[in-house]
Order: C-alpha cells, then structure tokens, then sequence
C-alpha cells in the first residue's frame, strides 16, 4: 500500500484519460446505431463493405513500407554519425525542426515544393522536363510527409542509441581484424537490432494512424483513403459513433498487432543472446 | 606461435587541432621485447598506442614492422592484438565466440578454432567458462577473456592500453604476474601502456617516460628507478624528497656537495653539474634510514612532525634543523616530537639540473 499511494495520481489520469474512454468506445462499437443491446454488427459492416475494409490495406500499404524505408535511411545516417561529424548541431537542428513545425505546416511545406506548381517542379520545367511525375495529392505525397515527420525522431532515438555503444567494441573488432563493414555486421548490428526494433514499432504505429498527411497531401477520396479517414468519416460526416469507435479499434488492433510481429523478432534476438544486452552496457 | 618479429620502429607526431599529444616519439622495439610506456594522463602514451594499432592516424611519422612501413594499413591488417582498459568484450557473444571472433575473420577451419580457443583459455585459466556471457563473469575473468581474445590470433605486437587499471588491487598483482608468465612463456612482442611505475618496473625490459608527449627518459626499470635524468622522471619515479640546491663542488658526472642554506647534501650527478650551478637533490623516503651518528656525509638531524604507519614500515616527515621538511620511511616506530638522525648514501641522492636546464 505504500508503494501504491504515490502512484494514485498517475492511476487515476490514466483511468479518467485512457481505460475509461479506451473502454467507452470499445463498448460503444459493440452497441450498432438504431439497435438495442450488444452485437458485432459494425464489425461485420466494415469488413463486408469493400470499400471500409479496403482501408486496411490501404493503410498498410503506407505505413510498412514507409516503416521501413524511415528505419533504414535513420540507421544509414545515424550508424556514421555516432562518432560525432561536424557541423553535428546543425545537421541535427535542421532535422528537428519538422517535429517542431507540426503536422500541417510540413504538409503546406510539401504542397509548396512538390505540388504542381511547387519549386521542383518549376525547376523541372525549366530544365525542359515537359510532364514531371505528380508527387502531391496521392500516395507519393502522403509517404514523403510521412517520412519528413517521423524520420527526424527516429533518427534522433536510433543517434542515441547507437552513440551510446562502447567505441572501444568497434575499435577491438577492428584491431582482430575486422573491416568496416564486419565491424558493422557482426558487432554494431546485433547491439542496435534491439533499438532499431522499438524505433520500427513506434514509427509503424504512428504511420498506421496517418490522418492529417493523408488528408493534405494525400488523395483522401481514393488512394490514401486510411483507416483514420474511415473513422473519421463515421464520425463527423455520418455521426454514426459506433461505427466510428469500431473502425478506431479495428485500427489499435491493427497496430497492436504490428507491434506484437515486430517485438516477437525482438525477442527471437535476445533468445539467442544478441538483445540480452542494452547500448553501452556490460 | 609463429617466429617473432624482429623489430618494430616508429617515429609518430600526432596533433589534435593546434594540441601536439605526441611530439616526434621514436623508438624502435626489438623483438620479444616488453616495453612500457609510462607516463601521467595525457602524456599521449594512450594516443601512442593508437596510432601505433591504427585507431588513430598520426599527423607526422612512419611505422615499420620488419622493414615494412605498415602505418598506411588500416587497423585490421597490421596483425596486432590489442587489450583495452575496460575490456570492451562483444556483450552479445560468448567467451567462446569472444575468443573466436578473431579466428572467424581469418576464415580459420571451425576444427582448428575450437582447438585454438580451447588452447589459449586454458592458458589464461577460464577451461570451463566457454558458454557465458561476458555480463556473467567478474573483472578479473572479463580481463584474462580480453587477453585470451587477443593472443588467440596470434599477434605479431600485442599492444595493453592500461589492462589492469580497473581491477581491485589484490587482482591486479595476480594478472601483472599473469601478464608477466605469459610474455616469458610465448615470447610476445609486447607494448604496454600504464601510469602505474610499479607495474612499469616489475614488467617491463624497457620502460619509456612520457610527459606532454615526449619522451624524458628510456632505459631498463633499473635505470628509470635508481638513475632518473630529469626531475620530472625522480618526481614520477618517488624521490618524494627535491631540495633545490646550489652546486658548491661540481666536477663531471661524479659525485657532487650541494647545499640549500644549512643542508649540505653528496650525490650523483647522472649529467655534469658545474660548481655553482643550480640544481635538485632527489632523495627517495626509502633510501633514508634512521642513525645515531651526530655528524658524517649526509647525516641530517631533525625532529619528528608527523608518522604514518604502514604496516612492516612507518613514514614520517621530519623537520630537520636546517628548516627544510624531509619524508623518510623506516623500519622503527617513532613517536612524534622526537629528535632523530637520518641518513642517505651519497650514491643514492640524485643530483639533477634545476628545471629547465634538464
């Protein structure tokens, strides 16, 4: 009980603030518009309309790949910066500064430079290149804004992580031997795989709940039509809040799930020894 | 073990910005030798040793490894073998692919690898111990996996970057004396970095000074502890006791009376110490020992300030009667406030120039 007193505020947000609306929606989608007690008719309703459950894959199809695209070009720019580079502060200035800006000015920034008549595409008719490729207003646009927002954050977290390894490791692996790249593949690799883990989930939660990018630089009718659009639909537009809240937890249940594949292959790591250890600890 | 190397030579000037770390630092290593590179931190003996396994690139120099210049390699094609201060074991592998990973990159058969491995630990005492994590061992066992892992390969030098600086001091003495086994028992090349003189003493063939990097003094640990050059290597050294001094009879690398008001002090001069010339009388606490003679060459009365006590040895710091303060460790208990006689064999007061002429 002693232990448990401090904790009463923190309890007590996170029921009023999370558990209990968390709770009243999943309750609310189990209750259909016009009908009386609990069924699983709003659930059934989105999966048989193709063009609700389309939704999903449409998500998918964003957030995956862009997953993995932010992960990979985040570890490509942090792995030679761990070290320290010049001109560090600025580099990393310039990229924080889209998580400062917030959602809708980096997509105003987006239509801006790559819209029609955005500067890259003025340049490419200036260098005679008649019929550029639309880059805003589909999913292009959406997977560009996507990656300006998260890839600062998870370059930031993975710079942390990766900066936190003992040098000596790499400098030891080097004198027995190894080159750059084995120093890399058989040291760096299995000490960062596990930061590189939670940094993919996190980004892939916030990509599968995409809404404001895929609404402003996307094609929200079509293409980039998220599952965050179809909830929001039901909300605002049918003001059907049942269906509404069973769309949002198909939703979590969707990232839920990413997180579970992308965390089992976590665990599969440290079960053979590789994640048992954190960045710079012995 | 293969044939060892012959020598290793190099000449190394290394700059950070407008910092010179190591200023022109020559030497040439023979083979089988142990050498030690001792110094305060920031001497650059660390910064040495990099740029000697190829961490470091040097601003100036050449490294030739039996007449072939070997500073241009990158650090995995020089054949060393390197132990760092902290170890910096792989915390994902195991002792034994800890020790392997070397063999791994040299694309050694698996049967010869298990063979080796189990070989060199046995060496350093961890048969058994193949299967943990280096978070499951101690400092001392996380030590010898780091030795292990660097013999393993069989390096042509194998470079310690203060190996036993984390270990408690009772595991320091017994890996000293296991470093110390395995340099006679497989006749490494060795260059070891410490701060520590008396690790530097009891490993070493050769011990290298270092302050401000430079080299201040070279030579057998006899001649860096009993024949200091210069007042930095007597200070670094533990001539605790330095009285600047006036050369009342000089004569050339002899014996030379230097007085400091009433003290009056015989020594050696290790370089000629003309009459009048200003100079230091190094005395080591060790070297002096109670007497009851009254006077005689370097007989100096005093009156006990201050005794520690040591276990087998007592310190005390003595007032002598020419007003000088004077440390003296001796075998006899004495009570503060009493009057002694000390004295040093003239062959063991330093004489060295005054600072800046040395």
């Amino acid at each position: 009980m002693r232990i448990a007193l401090p904790l009463l505020p923190s309890v007590l947000y996170l029921l009023a603030l999370f558990v209990y609306p968390f709770c009243y929606g999943v309750v609310a989608s189990l209750q259909p518009r016009g009908t009386v007690g609990f069924s699983l008719g709003n659930y059934l309703a989105f999966f048989l309309d193709p063009w609700q459950a389309r939704t999903l894959w449409v998500t998918a199809s964003i957030a995956v790949p862009n997953t993995l695209l932010t992960v990979l070009l985040a570890v490509v720019v942090a792995y030679p910066m761990r070290r320290g580079i010049r001109f560090e502060r600025t580099i990393t200035t310039l990229l924080v500064l889209p998580i400062a800006l917030g959602t809708v000015l980096v997509a105003e920034g987006i239509n801006g430079f790559y819209g029609p008549k955005g500067w890259l595409n003025q340049l490419l008719l200036a260098a005679g290149i008649a019929d550029p490729t639309r880059l805003t207003h589909n999913y292009t646009g959406v997977m560009i804004a996507l990656f300006v927002q998260h890839f600062p954050f998870c370059f930031l977290m993975l710079l942390g992580y990766i900066s936190g390894i003992d040098p000596a490791l790499e400098q030891s692996a080097r004198v027995l031997g190894a080159r750059p790249w084995q120093v890399f593949r058989r040291v760096m690799w299995p000490l960062i795989a596990p930061g590189v883990a939670i940094a993919a989930a996190l980004v892939f939660v916030m990509n599968f709940g995409v809404f404001p990018s895929a609404v402003l630089v996307g094609q929200p009718a079509g293409e980039t039509r998220t599952v965050a659009i179809a909830a929001y639909q039901a909300a605002f537009e049918r003001y059907d809040m049942p269906m509404a809240s069973a769309i949002a937890v198909v939703m979590g249940g969707c990232q839920l799930a990413g997180l579970a594949v992308i965390l089992f292959f976590r665990q599969r790591m440290s079960a053979t020894g590789v994640a048992t250890v954190g960045a710079g600890k012995r | 073990m293969p044939p060892a190397i012959q020598s290793l030579r190099f000449r190394l000037t290394k700059r950070f910005g407008a910092k010179t770390v190591l200023d022109d630092f020559a030497l040439e290593v023979q083979g089988r030798e142990f050498v030690t590179f001792l110094g305060p931190s920031g001497c650059g003996k660390s910064t040495a040793l990099n740029l000697l396994a190829g961490l470091l690139e040097p601003t100036e120099g050449e490294i030739w490894l039996d007449g072939a210049r070997i500073d241009p390699l990158p650090p995995e094609a020089r054949g060393f073998g390197m132990v760092f201060q902290n170890y910096a074991l792989f915390p994902h592998l195991s002792v034994f692919h800890n020790v392997a990973f070397g063999l791994e990159l040299r694309r050694v058969p698996r049967a010869e690898i298990e063979a080796r491995a189990g070989r060199v630990l046995a060496l350093v005492q961890l048969s058994g111990l193949e299967h943990r994590y280096p978070a499951q061992l101690s400092g001392g066992q996380q030590q010898r996996v780091a030795i292990a892992r660097a013999l393993v390969v069989e390096p042509r030098v194998l470079l310690l970057d203060e190996p036993l600086s984390n270990l408690d001091a009772k595991l320091r003495l017994e890996m000293r004396g296991e470093i110390k086994r395995l340099h006679a028992a497989l006749g490494l090349t060795a260059i070891y970095v410490t701060h520590d003189q008396a690790e530097a003493l009891s490993l070493s063939d050769r011990v290298v000074v270092l302050r401000d990097g430079r080299v201040m003094q070279a030579g057998s640990p006899a001649d860096i502890h009993d024949r200091p050059e210069n007042l930095f290597v007597a200070d670094f050294m533990g001539y605790r006791n330095l009285f600047p001094i006036t050369v009342t009879t000089g004569g050339a690398a002899g014996r030379v009376v230097g007085s400091a008001g009433a003290l009056t002090l015989a020594g050696r001069a290790p370089r000629p110490l003309a009459s009048g010339a200003r100079g230091v009388a190094a005395v080591r606490p060790e070297d002096l020992a109670l007497t009851s003679e009254s006077t005689g060459t370097n007989v100096l009365k005093g009156r006990v300030r201050l005794t520690e006590y040591l276990g087998r040895e007592h310190d005390l710091e003595v007032e002598l009667d020419s007003g000088h303060t004077i440390k003296a460790r001796v075998a006899e208990p004495v009570a503060v406030g009493t009057a002694v006689g000390l004295r040093v064999a003239p062959e063991r007061v330093v004489m060295l120039p005054a600072e800046g002429g040395a």
